[in-house]
């Protein structure tokens, strides 16, 4: 069977992560490259990068770091962030990339998503989905709304037709955060990630509000969840990976716990 | 020196770091006469049979890998490379490469774990191999570990004893096929973390 995954989220802006972290030891917390085989060599499953560089021409930079960090780490990582084009996309995987991962560009441009499956293969594109909590009207008949830029701008588009209709144009795996757990620590979106998880056929990784160990076991068990985001929770060094695996794995979830 | 096959399936510059990084030299090509003069070969690939295979023939790749696996050259398959060696596969319904015999067959969209769950097709993340015979290239391989697999078609051989590994997904699947020189693994060892680059070193040290 299929082990849950366990995967660090990086935020990278200008080549440097941005979130200050605690590392024992010697490791630079500023290099996103460090920081992914610290995570590598501590059982993460696969490593999310999300590249928060403000201006376009400093995207070679992120090319640099992806290169990089393929020739450290050997397992999956995708990269998300300022991917609007084919070519973005190409350029990302070329650099050693496995998965890029697609937004509000998708929500603008949807054809986006099929673009990449047909150049690329589904199971290089994820598509990653900011969804806030609006309550059930007739647009939004789940009562889950897609929003973007940080979830300052709703876009009246129903979050489970909007996974529903990435799946069909292509999508591989869907990333799926919730703004209102976002940044809280106090548990993940379970009845959102349960909606999305058990209507659509493609892997769903939850996203958002990762403070504890038990968050992850509700999520890959009552919210149904194919992987797990973290981010605070072990940049901060509260929890290691293997710490929240040993966790898991102690409460029956299969995870991948020899690395 | 090593020979990479690049045939226009999918990215291969992970495969080529992995066996960089673990310091033999290797060369990605679609050349045939690379091909021919390679001491080993991987033969990777990611994305769909019918247009691998096409360009696989047009390239003449396929001849050369036919005469290399006649001559005993030591062949990697990974992944759509794995499939794309057997006879037939059922994706595309595209006649395949022949070196092994067997038919690639989809995952039924039905798929269920033994809870009754239904199960996500592709099969995408990390599972375990259930050593069916111990092979040179495996040595070293522990029951709890895990490779990252992303594929929905998977592999049967005709013939049980060159099924080398198998691994559960609602089914049974042959996930480590090994016949004669060629060693063949439906997951992704340059994605797998520490035992995967095990796996690496050992088919760049294997000796028939």
């Amino acid at each position: 069977m299929l082990s849950k995954r366990i995967i660090p989220c990086l935020d990278v802006r200008n080549g440097k992560t941005t979130k200050g972290v605690q590392f024992k030891g010697n490791v630079d917390i500023g290099d996103p490259v460090e920081m992914a085989r610290f995570y590598y060599e501590n059982g993460a499953d696969e490593i999310v990068f999300y590249d928060i560089t403000a201006s376009s021409d400093k995207r070679d930079i992120m090319i640099d770091v992806v290169r990089r960090v393929a020739e450290t780490i050997f397992i999956p990582f995708s990269v998300g962030g300022g991917i609007r084009t084919v070519e973005d996309m190409r350029a990302v995987l070329l650099a050693g990339a496995e998965k890029i991962s697609v937004n509000s560009a998708a929500i603008l441009n949807p054809d986006l998503i099929s673009q990449g499956a047909r150049a690329f293969g589904n199971q290089c594109v994820v598509l990653g989905m900011d969804v806030k909590f609006v309550g059930k009207r007739p647009e939004i008949p789940s009562g889950y709304e897609m929003v973007i830029n940080g979830g300052r701008r709703p876009m009246g588009i129903d979050a489970l037709e909007w996974a529903q209709r990435a799946e069909s144009l292509g999508a591989g795996e869907i990333c799926l955060n919730s703004i209102d757990a976002d940044g809280t620590q106090d548990g993940y979106e379970i009845s959102l990630t349960s909606l999305i998880s058990s209507n659509v056929s493609i892997p769903v990784i939850a996203s958002g509000g990762a403070g504890k160990p038990e968050h992850l076991l509700d999520v890959l068990t009552r919210g149904h969840a194919d992987a797990a985001l973290v981010a605070s929770m072990v940049h901060y060094g509260a929890y290691s990976i293997s710490e929240i695996k040993s966790f898991l794995h102690s409460h029956g979830v299969k995870v991948r716990n020899t690395w | 020196m090593i020979a990479i096959i690049d045939y226009d399936a999918g990215n291969l510059t992970s495969v080529a770091r992995a066996v960089t990084y673990l310091g033999y030299e290797n060369v990605v090509t679609r050349d045939v006469r690379q091909v021919l003069a390679a001491e080993r070969i991987i033969f990777p690939g990611v994305g769909a049979a019918g247009s691998a295979m096409t360009s696989l023939k047009q390239l003449g790749v396929d001849i050369a890998l036919h005469d290399a696996f006649q001559r005993g050259i030591p062949i990697l398959g990974i992944c759509l490379g794995t499939q794309i060696i057997m006879e037939y596969s059922e994706e595309n319904e595209t006649p395949c490469a022949g070196l092994v015999p067997g038919t690639v067959r989809a995952f039924s969209p039905d798929l269920r774990d033994a809870d009754g769950a239904r199960l996500k097709i592709p099969h995408m993340g990390w599972n375990r191999i259930e050593l069916q015979q111990e092979h040179p290239v495996l040595a070293g391989l522990k029951p709890s570990d895990e490779f990252y697999f992303v594929h929905g078609y998977y592999p049967d051989p005709l013939h049980a004893d060159h099924i080398v590994g198998k691994t559960r997904y609602g089914i049974e699947f042959a996930s480590v096929i090994g016949y004669r020189n060629i060693i063949a693994t439906q997951f992704h060892p340059e994605k797998s973390g520490h035992p995967g680059l095990n796996l690496l070193h050992n088919f760049c040290h294997w000796t028939l």
